[in-house]
């Protein structure tokens, strides 16, 4: 808790400009093809800072520099992984998925396979996915107020889950492209620069030692973590994989004009996102020396907030104090109303469209925000208390284990059948998300079925790619008529234009 | 007259875009070996990838000296895995996007001149 409220103002005043821009500002861009004519006005450096943006969350900003504070050099594979994921999506997945004009996960589905049942389960998936990564968003913002003013962790929640409920359901939001460009540089400047002074410090200091012990070794289990190799890999696997399947990527996409534009925005991303990784991390390892008292706790997320009033007092620390904290809450908001709407369209279309009960699209729209929003938000009231990266890569081994084989498989792979996919998305999303759903209720477990319950990705990916295979191979007289078609569609290249 | 010859004789006349865009036998043939081109080319850099994340913690694991090995004072997992891994993977893919952007318009070429 500091003494000072300008942190404080600080939160208020990036709520007030997104809440602010998001309800009054462009409404008009509410339609897929809204979305293309704005594409053509935004250069690629501001659709990829808008793509970063939305994709550093809460994890990225707070969560990785608390676990390198508690376990030590093997969290760095967290950022590397949420990088390499990036480039994954870009070789695998990012050219083909623009050109089938696909605007969410579900649509991709019913494009490549042409299955409404198939579309339905895709769109459960969406919506269970999003509410996972949701949930961290929403805790990281209570842990954030509660280390700024004392409140309790509800009131960071609370604020989140209502800006971005009113923005999403007023309409707003999703279509700003430059807010979510504006909120990237917002979030670098908020890492890079105290960082950058606080290694200053740090050398000014005389360098002090970080930690005895073995912190600083790889895989050494630090921290009281068991199976570091194993859960290690398995990290890897969920993060390089998960993040072509995550629900609120796809739709970013969408504003790339073709398959050739959105590589090189791909491209831009990873710039940007590599830029932006180099610095959470030095927050934890300065963590060591200045607040090693934050280790092992749960305000050990908080490390990233609470280390530049530490280290600089006076009206400096808090000018840096008050940086942090309005880029913290950047990433919550930026992360959050992305998720709510891509979540909020899969149930307005997929799920509440199936009976006239809902009412016409713009109510079922709503309906399907406060659903989005208060589901999470719920779940982080009662949930326990996790890493926030830690649940954020539960979400992502779920994508791993689910949307990656549909996505990989369906692009490159034509003998892919409906039955295959579908069977994939359960087995694979049962058996992530069971695991998921135990280490949330129950959690944690020990023991190596613990590290198997914590980190599935490792078994439940296998499971699902080789679910998809067999059982496609076993359905080999059912592969769809349209698959030809499909294919060329994906990988025509863009200026053979087949439609002249 | 062989399938094959009669789609390239028609073809030879109005460019081969329209086999592509028909699915003809031909058109097929050719986009299933531009996806083909195209999935070696993914394969390969997700391999190499892969390579070198699963060898990391293998070699960290295997000799211990280099887990303790420092370089300028700080440890060698730091250097790699906190600054080095990124102009590696920013590398790879402007390479992937030079590669495959190639093979488009090669194939590309192809279907405009014959």
């Amino acid at each position: 808790m500091t003494e000072s409220w300008w942190p404080v103002l600080a939160v208020i005043a990036v709520v007030v400009v997104t809440f602010v821009i998001g309800t009054f500002g462009v409404r008009v861009s509410r339609t897929t093809s809204d979305f293309l004519v704005a594409s053509r006005s935004v250069t690629p450096l501001v659709n990829a800072s808008a793509i970063s943006g939305e994709y550093l969350s809460a994890a990225s900003f707070l969560g990785i520099a608390g676990l390198v504070l508690t376990y030590g050099v093997d969290m760095l594979w967290f950022p590397v992984g949420y990088t390499v994921g990036y480039l994954v999506l870009l070789v695998l997945v990012a050219a083909p998925l623009r050109r089938s004009g696909a605007y969410t996960l579900p649509d991709f589905a019913e494009m490549r396979l042409g299955s409404q049942r198939l579309r339905l389960i895709a769109s459960v998936l969406v919506v269970l996915i999003g509410w996972l990564y949701l949930l961290p968003q929403f805790q990281g913002a209570g842990i954030t107020l509660h280390a700024l003013t004392g409140a309790p962790s509800w009131v960071g929640a609370v604020v989140v889950a209502v800006v971005v409920g009113v923005t999403v359901a007023t309409g707003g939001m999703r279509s700003i492209t430059s807010v979510q460009a504006f909120q990237y540089w917002l979030k670098l400047a908020a890492i890079s620069i105290p960082a950058v002074l606080l290694v200053g410090a740090w050398f000014r200091h005389g360098a002090p030692v970080f930690a005895a012990g073995d912190w600083g070794t790889p895989l050494s289990g630090y921290g009281g973590r068991d199976y570091p190799v194993y859960k290690t890999y398995s990290i890897v696997l969920a993060t390089f994989l998960g993040t072509m399947g995550l629900p609120h990527v796809l739709v970013r996409f969408y504003t790339n004009p073709d398959g050739r534009a959105t590589r090189r925005t791909t491209l831009v991303v990873l710039g940007l996102l590599s830029a932006f990784y180099v610095f959470p991390p030095v927050f934890g390892a300065l963590g060591r020396v200045y607040t090693p008292e934050l280790a092992g706790t749960p305000a050990a997320d908080t490390v990233v907030l609470l280390l530049p009033g530490r280290v600089f007092g006076g009206w400096w620390g808090e000018a840096l104090s008050s940086l942090v904290a309005a880029g913290a809450f950047a990433a919550f908001l930026s992360t959050a109303s992305g998720l709510s709407v891509s979540i909020a369209g899969v149930l307005s279309h997929d799920l509440l469209g199936r009976t006239r009960r809902f009412g016409d699209g713009v109510r079922r729209f709503r309906i399907g925000t406060l659903v989005a929003v208060v589901v999470p938000f719920l779940l982080a009231l009662v949930a326990g208390q996790l890493d926030l990266a830690q649940t954020v890569t539960l979400a992502f081994a779920v994508a791993a284990s689910t949307f990656c084989p549909l996505l990989v498989l369906g692009i490159w792979w034509p003998r892919l059948t409906v039955r295959g996919a579908s069977a994939a998305l359960v087995v694979g999303g049962g058996s992530a998300l069971g695991a998921v759903a135990l280490v949330l209720a129950a959690g944690p477990f020990t023991g190596f079925v613990g590290a198997l319950l914590d980190q599935p990705a490792a078994w439940t990916v296998p499971l699902a790619f080789g679910t998809a295979v067999v059982v496609s191979l076993r359905t080999r007289d059912r592969v769809p008529r349209a698959t030809s078609a499909a294919m060329v569609r994906l990988h025509a290249p863009d200026e053979l234009d087949l439609r002249r | 007259m062989h399938p094959r010859t009669a789609a390239a004789r028609t073809a030879s006349r109005r460019g081969v875009r329209r086999d592509v865009r028909d699915q003809t036998e031909l058109g097929v043939t050719m986009l299933t070996s531009l996806r083909r081109t195209q999935l070696r080319l993914a394969v390969l850099v997700v391999l190499g990838v892969g390579v070198v994340v699963v060898g990391i913690p293998l070699v960290f694991l295997e000799f211990p000296a280099v887990s303790h090995a420092r370089v300028g004072g700080l440890a060698v997992g730091w250097i790699i895995l906190g600054v080095l891994v990124f102009p590696a993977i920013c590398g790879a893919a402007l390479a992937y996007v030079r590669h495959a952007e190639r093979n488009e318009s090669a194939f590309v070429d192809l279907v405009e001149r014959s």
